[in-house]
């Protein structure tokens, strides 16, 4: 992540327009946390199992049952721009 | 002709099938979204507010199982949901919550006319909301998202376009008889993609590209548009071009694929399990309970016509190997021994109990039993 | 007897005895804000006094500002968020208001929470009450300067690698970061999913544990909060430590400078007087928690911010403050294609390591005492401009978020620094769902010390 190439392909995925100095400033200061970070390397866990969760729980499930939901005035309230009922975006701006 | 037949088509297909569930996958909003106004049917969860948390819906995964069942997959005893990351419009979270690694069902087949097509997987994941491009912009409708989906993902041993929609009508019908989909693809209750490429015939191994036909919602389309990409790849190979991995849309209109983004900037999904659901664990229990209501799935349309005194319409299944009304005894008076509340439900007026019993027949007869047959024998049975 | 520094305690015996009201109980806390609020910039967003429905036995609460508050703006404290109006109540704010917690406003914090001293806060500088020079901690800036101002009885908020401990300890409070599922997550703008706990702020321990009864317990909505039962966290809470066993892990006291290890060992020194009994344990990993959480903690930010996208709520993505970017950037990295399994999946897998060491810890003694924080609250506008200096004042709190056990927070006096007395608080960690023990011990300590009678001089 050094280099400017691959601070700008990870702004692309992570869609995070950054500018000329944005792109110079994150590349060194990424490269720093990355050293800090890799110090986990030396940490010996060739047998160890990760943990994704710590709650410990399985099947935390819901019944089919219908109820509750937002009215639709609700859910366009916080949109900048709709159309009648539609939300409305202007591009797209990375294809499916 | 020699020429011609230089080059033989490698074809896998993605079904992606909406589950007919009363709510969604993640949230409490009512699955029932057809022609109804625009984001009238959100809540935060399906409309990704910040704050918003998905909790699966126990239907969908049983209905993802029962289509794995079907299609003649295993049920994993272990499962987990994963993050598909990626940005559009119509993915309200930024990103899909699907199953990576860990599947709900792998490694089934359907046969097709002989053929075995083999079924690497079928997984559960929610769908995305709806967007429509104008001049003004992209208009969305979020009523769709979080809308239950399985996807069945097949191998690559599709030779023909013919045979894969009759591949693609099979699934639909298996779908339909284990009550898992209601197959309206007016509704879009079912979305294609056909992955297609060409190899030489003497090859054996897979060729080294692939193109990805998107968004195909009929069958007519999936034949078409397979037909047609198998013959633009094989000109082309036949002219000296190098073919490239790329996702083609379908034009009907125009009776054409077209390119839609060469896979340079291939999309990196990023996939990690999904923090906020636990993982999953089926015991043995449950999935022979799932078989069972399999069987029983399949027996109530016969059982509904033999009762209400209809002549035999097609049957949902094939035809029943096992009638021997002495046979069947056996099997029915096993059943009733091992079923007591069953029974008791029944002799209490409850008429359900009757079609689990069959049912139950028909499970341990490996579903060949004629449920007419045994319909009458457990409840002559009964009776006594 | 109604004064400007008031317990929840004190409020409940006080409208039992009908002593005063609650009109008079808010009257007070608006009255503190007026005169204070403006030094030391706690809120947000204030909600106007007249504007409240008070019923007979109303509490004024705050709620950091990543609750969802409906109908109240909610930001995050960041510009990408101004004028967001979720349309639903966090189901921790509904449980609150249900038994009568009425929310006077919306807290300061870092944006997003990614900070350990305030300062990433998009919306305004909070100060120490108790030194204006200094930071009061983070990421729960707010919440905890409104605590100790008297400006709110309580203030709810978030602790994912010691956001709630870190500021109770600047600012002579008592934060409690509940086990990993406790308290429910839904309606809480999340920041990092596995470690996100969901906790609050108040000045006696007794408070404490009775807003910990309210919010605890399994939410429908929360596939990842817990079934089990809610203790009652009152019942023993008098019951003094005789025959306790504390572990002090001496991986935590490496590199403290001496002003505070002196204080703390007077602290253990105490609760050996109280009858407990000192045991000295390792957690070898502890060294690597740090590391494995700034490997997490960005990767599921990264994930979490993607439905920042301007469309249905919010602004757009360039509106993110740089710590923001800073994380989403080295989130999408950790997670991409050819990096998952050295940075990603090799954190998870410490935190197996780190979880044992815990587990191993608590078969030999019934809590872990440390200190909160290696530093004293640093003074505005120093620490923030080094990243990774940030990050450090986390280590001793992160490995508690990253096994998921509770951590509770208490104060533990006051050190000098350029002429002033400036809190610092001791941190005490049980295991899972052990937050009765913790309250009893630090009951007894808090009794001992009193030191909740010491208040700002603002």
């Amino acid at each position: 992540m050094r280099d400017k190439s691959g601070v700008e392909k990870i702004s692309k995925l992570a869609s995070l327009p950054l500018s000329e100095k944005e792109i110079s400033l994150f590349g060194n200061q990424l490269s720093k946390i990355v050293g800090f970070v890799a110090a986990l390397n030396r940490l010996d866990t060739n047998t160890v199992s990760p943990t994704y969760q710590v709650a410990g729980k399985v099947n935390e499930f819901r019944e089919d049952k219908p109820s509750g939901g937002l009215s639709s005035k609700e859910a366009l309230s916080n949109s900048p721009r709709t159309i009648g009922k539609y939300i409305v975006t202007k591009g797209v701006f990375n294809v499916k | 002709m020699k020429q011609h037949q230089q080059y033989e088509p490698v074809i896998g297909l993605e079904i992606h099938i909406q589950l007919n569930t009363k709510s969604k996958m993640f949230c409490s909003c009512s699955n029932n979204i057809w022609k109804e106004e625009p984001n009238s049917i959100t809540c935060p969860t399906c409309l990704g507010l910040p704050g918003a948390l998905p909790v699966p819906n126990k239907e969908a995964i049983k209905k993802c199982q029962l289509l794995g069942l079907v299609l003649n997959c295993s049920i994993n005893k272990v499962s987990k949901f994963d993050r598909k990351n990626y940005f559009y419009p119509d993915l309200p979270k930024g990103y899909q919550i699907s199953q990576y690694d860990k599947p709900l069902c792998s490694n089934g087949y359907v046969v097709v006319d002989d053929s075995k097509i083999r079924i690497r997987r079928v997984h559960l994941e929610e769908d995305t909301g709806k967007s429509i491009h104008t001049k003004d912009g992209t208009l969305l409708d979020y009523n769709k998202s979080g809308v239950p989906l399985a996807e069945v993902v097949t191998d690559p041993d599709i030779e023909t376009a013919e045979e894969a929609a009759t591949f693609a009508r099979k699934v639909r019908e298996l779908a339909i008889s284990a009550g898992v989909s209601n197959g309206d693809m007016e509704k879009g209750n079912m979305r294609f993609e056909a992955n297609v490429s060409m190899r030489k015939v003497s090859e054996k191994s897979l060729p080294n590209y692939r193109v990805e036909i998107k968004n195909i919602n009929s069958f007519k389309f999936l034949k078409n548009a397979i037909e047609f990409e198998i013959e633009r790849q094989r000109e082309g190979l036949l002219a000296g071009r190098k073919l490239v991995q790329e996702t083609r849309g379908w034009n009907e209109a125009e009776r054409k694929t077209f390119s839609q983004r060469s896979k340079e900037f291939e999309n990196d999904y990023r996939y990690f399990p999904e923090p906020d659901i636990p993982p999953m664990e089926f015991g043995n229990d449950y999935i022979e309970d799932l078989k069972k209501s399999l069987a029983l799935a399949n027996v109530d349309p016969v059982i509904e016509k033999v009762q209400k005194g209809t002549s035999s319409a097609e049957p949902v299944r094939k035809q029943y190997t096992l009638d021997d009304k002495g046979e069947l005894s056996k099997v029915a008076l096993k059943v009733i021994c091992e079923n007591p509340k069953a029974v008791n439900d029944y002799k209490t007026g409850k008429k359900e109990a009757l079609k689990f019993l069959v049912g139950c027949i028909m499970y341990k007869t490996s579903g060949e039993a004629d449920p007419k047959v045994s319909l009458g024998i457990i409840k002559t049975l009964l009776a006594k | 007897m109604l004064n400007s520094f008031l317990t929840i305690k004190d409020i409940l015996a006080g409208y039992k005895r009908r002593e005063f009201s609650s009109k008079e109980v808010f009257d007070l806390c608006y009255k503190n804000i007026s005169k204070s609020e403006g030094r030391i910039g706690a809120f947000v967003t204030l909600l106007d006094r007249e504007g409240l429905k008070l019923s007979r036995n109303s509490i004024p609460v705050g709620h950091k500002d990543i609750f969802s508050t409906k109908n109240i703006e909610t930001t995050a404290s960041s510009n990408i968020l101004k004028g967001y109006k979720p349309p639903y109540d966090a189901s921790t704010v509904k449980r609150l208001s249900d038994k009568n917690f009425v929310c006077i406003g919306k807290l300061n914090c870092d944006a997003f929470a990614h900070g350990a001293t305030g300062e990433n806060s998009d919306m305004k500088v909070t100060k120490n009450p108790y030194d204006l020079t200094r930071t009061p901690g983070g990421s729960s800036c707010g919440p905890a300067a409104a605590v100790a101002s008297g400006f709110v009885l309580m203030a709810t908020a978030t602790d994912t690698g010691g956001s709630i401990r870190l500021p109770s300890s600047f600012t002579n409070t008592v934060g409690i970061k509940p086990t990993y599922g406790r308290v429910s997550r839904y309606g809480v703008i999340a920041m990092t999913s596995s470690t996100d706990s969901i906790g609050h702020i108040t000045r006696t321990v007794w408070d404490n544990a009775y807003v910990l009864g309210i919010t605890a317990g399994f939410d429908p909505k929360d596939a990842t909060s817990s079934h089990r039962e809610v203790d009652d966290y009152l019942d023993t809470i008098e019951q003094g430590i005789l025959g306790l066993k504390v572990g002090v892990p001496r991986e935590y006291l490496e590199n403290i400078p001496a002003n505070i290890k002196d204080r703390f060992y007077e602290s253990i020194k105490l609760l050996e007087g109280l009858g407990a009994k000192v045991v000295d344990v390792s957690l070898p990993s502890t060294k690597y928690a740090i590391n494995a959480y700034y490997i997490i903690t960005p990767s599921e930010i990264s994930s979490n911010l993607a439905r920042f996208d301007g469309i249905r709520f919010g602004g757009t993505r360039n509106k993110f403050g740089g710590e923001a970017k800073r994380r989403i950037m080295m989130g999408t990295f950790s997670l991409s294609a050819g990096y998952y399994d050295e940075y990603y999946l090799k954190a998870q897998k410490a935190r197996t390591l780190i979880i044992e060491d815990f587990k191993n810890a608590f078969e030999k003694v019934d809590v872990l005492v440390t200190p909160v924080s290696p530093i004293l609250p640093p003074k505005l506008n120093s620490i923030i401009k080094d990243t990774l200096k940030t990050y450090m004042m986390d280590v001793l709190t992160v490995p508690v978020s990253i096994a998921g056990v509770p951590s509770l927070s208490v104060p533990g006096g006051f050190i000098d620094d350029e002429g002033k007395k400036l809190p610092f608080g001791i941190q005490l960690i049980g295991n899972y769902f052990n937050e009765k023990l913790l309250y009893r011990i630090g009951y007894a300590l808090e009794q001992e010390t009193r030191y909740y009678e010491t208040t700002p001089a603002i």
